[in-house]
């Protein structure tokens, strides 16, 4: 960055940061809306509970399979609650259960790919032979095998959406660690008397995080559709408990007799995370990766 | 050529075995006393025993391994708790449904796919390649049940033209003799032209949430490849040698264009099959995976270990025939061999 030379005093590393952040999202308006849709995400997760106009649970009868009007904007479903509160309400579980499978992944597959790719070996072979393993079954039948098997609640599919995961973040970060496992920094840092742990945890590790963190949100969208999958066939969440799939699964016996908006709703609230996180990821791809930095 | 298919299939065989072990695994993990499990709510401790000894769950687990992949041998995946059948004989059943969705499935989105991926790659940056990227990016942004559920609307609902989303055929029309089991194939051998156009209409909106969603990862790689491919000397050569646009991209291109394409059908087969299962349960569909599901919600874990059993070994058996497909294109790969 030229600009660094004339500034007058070194900015913080946040401030550098938030600079390229700000750069990048210029460069990019789609990073930059992608970084809105989140923002509102994250909002209506954090504070949907308190937003909305109606309780998500609260059924009237009277009001059941209304169209989307002034009252209910997006209509109400078979036993009259209403369409927007339960779709805002959603966001919390969806959205947590996809960043708790994430974070669980980021941290099963990275630390086994790192440690695979540096120490290779008997390591390398077993981290290898999981993820061969796994990724010979398609992923989202894996997936419904491990909630059948391991019993049907949220934890399983959060477990099970991270395990099908699990190969390409054990592969990215072996990759990765392996690159480094002769680099210069990591040899200075072993003959001043660094033990092996040591150098994975604060030289390595380090260098691999930003990596993982792009796969992160590029996985994000992946997860959402995961649990949003298996949630339609019926497993993990349960009714009445608002959550996008178990909604558009409910709403989708409707369909057929044209009450649209049970299901599109949810559906497109769904179709809306995805893209978003997809966008962001590719975006967030762009800040980390240095060649297309500039 | 057949040393390495020989190769190959040797090394199908860790991913067969690891295959089987996993879902013998998963059935141990089965919460509680599987005994007690498989016997049913109602059973007495005797009962519960007896099924124990019967099941030789009382055995060793490496034993429990032996005799579960002796029964696989034998083509024996176990019976059904709610039906009472065979799982093997009901998979048996109900594949071909899922097989001719998922194939035509596919058959539609290459189709689709692979002209779009070369047409925005002969010219980049125009309206084509721009909708060429829209398309794929909302295309993996789609649940494949939602772009289900739009389509029965607007097609059966608005429309009228779909008919209604309810499993292989109208109720008023006989199933073909069963030769292949694909309903297309046999009502085309028994000659009966009616059958086969109710049977396509049933098809096509299945079969287009499918395509839909598998259009993605083949247009985008299509187009990389293409873009790839176009860009280098020996197409360039091609057209100084004043070859016709159509004989550079056909002839020239596209084949050597289609190599990584046939890669990626191994990842774009394994998100497939996975939203087969969905899209079976939108359309009532009585392939495999609503098989899966129905067994699924009544806790009857056999038929979900035999569905996820021959969904895995039809995966791996998938991911071979690429790589023996890659090696007929690519005769350098037979050489490396």
């Amino acid at each position: 960055m030229t600009d660094i030379a004339i500034a007058p005093r070194r900015e913080s590393a946040l401030g550098a940061l938030f600079k390229h952040a700000r750069y990048v999202v210029g460069e990019n308006p789609v990073t930059g809306f992608a970084f809105a849709l989140f923002v509102l995400i994250v909002l209506a997760s954090v504070f949907g509970p308190h937003i909305v106009p109606y309780d998500p649970l609260a059924s009237d009868t009277t009001q059941a399979l209304k169209p989307p009007n002034a009252h209910h904007w997006f209509g109400t479903d078979q036993l009259g609650r209403d369409v927007f509160s339960r779709v805002v309400v959603a966001t919390r579980l969806d959205f947590f259960i996809a960043v708790a499978s994430v974070a669980l992944v980021f941290l099963m597959g990275g630390l086994a790919g790192v440690a695979a790719g540096f120490f290779g070996g008997w390591t390398d072979r077993i981290v290898g032979r999981i993820a061969d393993t796994i990724m010979a079954f398609p992923l989202f039948v894996l997936a419904m095998g491990i909630v059948a098997a391991l019993g049907n609640t949220v934890q399983n599919i959060i477990l099970a959406t991270a395990i099908v995961n699990f190969p390409l973040y054990a592969r990215i970060a072996r990759a990765e660690a392996n690159i480094r496992r002769e680099a210069g920094f990591v040899e200075a840092a072993r003959l001043s008397g660094n033990s092996d742990w040591r150098i994975l945890t604060f030289q390595i590790l380090p260098n691999v995080f930003p990596i993982l963190v792009v796969q992160m949100s590029l996985t994000m969208g992946y997860a959402i559709l995961n649990a949003a999958g298996l949630s339609f066939i019926g497993l993990g969440v349960r009714p009445p408990t608002p959550e996008w799939g178990i909604m558009v699964a409910e709403g989708s016996q409707f369909m057929v007799s044209g009450e649209w908006w049970n299901a599109t709703f949810p559906g497109a609230a769904l179709m809306v995370a995805v893209f978003c996180f997809n966008l962001l990821g590719d975006g967030l791809r762009d800040m980390v990766d240095p060649r297309r930095r500039t | 050529m057949l040393t390495m298919i020989l190769k190959r299939l040797a090394m199908a065989i860790p991913s067969l075995i690891g295959v089987v072990v996993v879902t013998f695994l998963l059935t141990r993990a089965l919460p509680g006393d599987p005994a007690a499990y498989f016997a049913g709510p109602a059973a007495t401790p005797q009962a519960i025993q007896e099924v124990r000894v019967k099941l030789g769950l009382d055995k060793p687990l490496l034993a429990q391994f032996g005799h579960y992949v002796v029964d696989l041998v034998h083509g024996n995946l176990g019976t059904s708790l709610t039906t009472g059948q065979s799982v093997a004989s009901e998979l048996r059943n109900r594949l071909p449904a899922s097989a001719e969705l998922t194939l035509l499935g596919l058959i539609v989105s290459i189709v689709i796919a692979v002209p779009l991926g070369i047409l925005a790659a002969t010219k980049p940056n125009s309206l084509l390649d721009h909708a060429c990227r829209i398309i794929s990016t909302a295309g993996v942004s789609l649940p494949v049940f939602f772009t289900g559920l739009i389509l029965v609307y607007v097609f059966y609902y608005l429309l009228g033209w779909a008919p209604a989303p309810l499993g292989r055929l109208d109720v008023f029309f006989t199933e073909p003799p069963r030769v292949t089991g694909f309903y297309l194939i046999d009502s085309l051998i028994a000659g009966d032209p009616a059958t086969f156009m109710a049977a396509l209409k049933q098809l096509i909106l299945p079969a287009l949430t499918l395509a839909i969603f598998s259009l993605a990862p083949i247009a985008r790689m299509t187009r990389a490849s293409m873009l790839a491919v176009l860009s280098s000397d020996f197409v360039r050569t091609a057209r100084s040698s004043g070859l016709s646009a159509y004989t550079v991209i056909v002839t020239y291109a596209f084949r050597n264009a289609m190599l990584p394409v046939i890669t990626t059908l191994g990842m774009v087969f394994s998100f497939l099959l996975g939203a087969n299962v969905l899209v079976e349960k939108v359309f009532a569909w009585p392939g495999i995976g609503s098989y899966a599901v129905e067994a699924l919600l009544a806790s009857d874990f056999a038929p979900v270990q035999g569905f996820v059993l021959t969904m895995a070994v039809m995966y791996v058996m998938l991911n071979l025939l690429i790589d023996v497909l890659y090696g007929l294109i690519d005769p350098r790969v037979r050489l490396e061999a």
